[in-house]
């Protein structure tokens, strides 16, 4: 049985940027670790040589003429922003205040 | 025009357009069940009855009334932006966002001159297999309204079942077009990964997702497969080749003949000591419609994949693991929603509270698998081992290809269960897409062709192809359709639809 215990959940939902409540820290470390009992069985095939597949289809980096093309209305991008303010994007403050 | 026009494929309705039938009459038709019966089914999440008259009677009065796909109606899975028509992926995070531009998908159906009925109900970000994790309203499956109507592609399934829209696009990173069409006695088609744009597609898992077509037929599937299909400059996984010819094979494969095909039957997908979790009812019909095949002259062999015992395994790591990446966007900033934006709170803080907020339990579980598989330490373990098995899941499918022309299983392990059975039960849920895993990890085409019914609802048939080799999909489905048809000796579920 694979466990993530209830700190560890806590740890992951910060890294993710989610602010978890104490019912779902409870209700998550418990589904999660039979999701992680169930997934682990990928540890059960044999894969020495075999290289790892991150996309199905055979993939080459794609190049365009650069090209001058119009982009979306600033206005109506902004129109679906939760806050605009002089053309731009309005966002809650990044740093602390000097002290 | 037969007022019966909500049972009819959208190939008759392609008929009845060229023979002098209105857009604004089959769309009034459409919209007129909608508001009779939407409330209690929950397959919508948007729909404007006035911008879909206007726009019938702008295709009515057009030089383009009576060709192609002009005026006939058509949903969208809520997952393909639209622009100015509110878009939401199933998810309270971005309630009542009107995106400023179409995706691919639905420029294209625009320019074809469909009529957008509207956008359809779905699990939030296609996370799940019943459209139980929509952050919006319940969609119940139209054969009976206690049971799901699979996920996460739910509300176009309802809605092309119960006779709401003629057929409508779905999204398959995992089986969400497959199953719900499995479900509900639909046709829905996965094609190769890269055949049609993800321009325009909120993203979930972007290795695997694709949309495709759901419909009453193989040979409607067919038609907006086509209409959808095709090289974009815009998506850079885009697959730089023509449109294959997907109605012309379906138009050929009813007619029956089989002979000279090769199909092979999976062992590790509800065969011998393989069938735990599958119900007898689907393996019987799956069984039957497989000895159909062989007297349409096709040549039926066991094949063993192997590594599809660890599909499910393999995908709920890195499903999960690129979800986590591709929803860090939604972080309050540019749009959607923002919780707690007091004045005080710091940029960090804001972004937890309106995730917090914003997402629904299953997304907030998978971002957390996928943050945890991605980490330093569980890296290798997790999300490494998980893309050497797909590379394991690919060989077998290239061996399998090697001797025979397709490869079929039943599309679900179980018919469409009860609401609310497996809601807690993260790991029961993903079981319901045993069967569909394998195609999407190896970016190959598979369609899901309804074979029979077991206790009263649908069994779906899947039938997977090689990469680009779509048309083959189409053309087995329909030979099986056209036999499984004329034995019933009725149009099957679209008479059930007219009845109703």
């Amino acid at each position: 049985m694979s466990t993530l215990s209830r700190d560890e959940v806590a740890h992951l939902a910060h890294l993710a940027r989610l602010a978890v409540t104490d019912e779902e820290l409870d209700l998550f470390a418990g589904q999660l670790a039979a999701v992680l009992d169930a997934v682990a069985q990928v540890g059960k095939a044999s894969v020495e040589d075999v290289p790892p597949t991150t996309h199905a289809v055979p993939m080459t980096n794609v190049m365009r003429e650069d090209v001058i093309r119009p982009s979306l209305p600033r206005d109506v991008v902004l129109a679906g922003a939760p806050a605009a303010e002089d053309g731009r994007f309005r966002v809650p403050r990044i740093l602390q205040e000097e002290a | 025009m037969s007022t019966d026009v909500t049972s009819m494929t959208a190939t008759e309705i392609q008929a009845a357009l060229a023979d002098g039938g209105t857009s604004v009459e089959v769309t009034r038709a459409y919209l007129d069940r909608i508001a009779a019966t939407d409330g209690e089914l929950g397959a919508y999440l948007h729909v404007d009855p006035e911008a879909a008259l206007a726009r019938a009677a702008e295709i009515d009065a057009g030089s383009t009334r009576g060709t192609g796909l002009a005026g006939i109606p058509v949903a969208l899975k809520d997952v393909v932006v639209t622009e100015g028509v509110p878009t939401t992926s199933g998810s309270k995070i971005l309630e009542g966002w009107k995106p400023p531009y179409d995706a691919t998908v639905a420029a294209r159906l625009k320019a074809a001159g469909t009529v957008l009925l509207g956008k359809t109900n779905m699990d939030e970000f296609a996370m799940g297999s019943s459209t139980e994790n929509s952050a919006y309203r319940i969609t119940h499956n139209p054969w009976n309204p206690e049971r799901i109507p699979g996920g996460s592609s739910g509300g176009s399934s309802a809605a092309v079942a119960g006779g709401l829209a003629p057929w409508a696009i779905g999204t398959d990173t995992g089986g969400s077009i497959r199953q719900p069409a499995a479900v509900t006695g639909l046709v829905g088609h996965k094609p190769t990964y890269g055949s049609v744009s993800r321009y325009g597609l909120i993203a979930f898992s972007s290795s695997l997702d694709q949309a495709g077509p759901m419909a009453r037929t193989v040979l409607d599937a067919a038609l907006l497969h086509e209409a959808i299909g095709g090289h974009d400059p815009l998506d850079s996984t885009s697959i730089d080749a023509p449109v294959p010819v997907l109605a012309e094979s379906a138009r050929r494969g009813a007619q029956g003949d089989l002979s000279g095909l090769t199909v092979g039957v999976v062992r590790e997908l509800g065969g011998e000591g393989h069938r735990d979790g599958y119900e007898d009812g689907v393996i019987d019909s799956f069984g039957a419609a497989v000895a159909r095949l062989e007297k349409l002259g096709a040549e039926i062999r066991e094949v063993s994949c192997p590594a599809f015992d660890l599909a499910l395994a393999a995908y709920y790591l890195i499903a999960p693991s690129e979800a986590s990446s591709n929803l860090a966007r939604f972080d309050g900033v540019r749009y959607g929603l923002r919780v707690g934006d007091d004045g005080a709170r710091e940029l960090d803080e804001v972004m937890a509270l309106t995730r917090e907020q914003g997402f629904g339990p299953e997304v907030k579980r998978r971002i957390i698998l996928g943050t945890y598989a991605l980490s330093s330490g569980y890296y290798e373990a997790y999300y490494g081992q998980a893309q050497k098995v797909r590379t394991l899941i690919s060989r077998d499918f290239s061996a399998a290809f090697a001797d025979v022309d397709v490869l079929v299983s039943p599309t679900t392990p179980t018919v469409a269960f009860p609401l609310g059975a497996r809601v807690d039960n993260p790991v029961a849920m993903y079981a319901a897409d045993l069967c569909t895993l394998p195609a999407s990890l190896a970016g190959v085409p598979a369609i899901s062709v309804p074979c029979g019914l077991s206790e009263g609802l649908p069994v779906g048939f899947q039938i997977m192809a090689p990469a680009l080799a779509d048309d083959r999909c189409y053309q087995v489905a329909a030979a099986l359709e056209a036999a499984l048809t004329a034995d019933r000796g009725d149009r099957g579920f679209l008479d059930q639809l007219a009845a109703r």
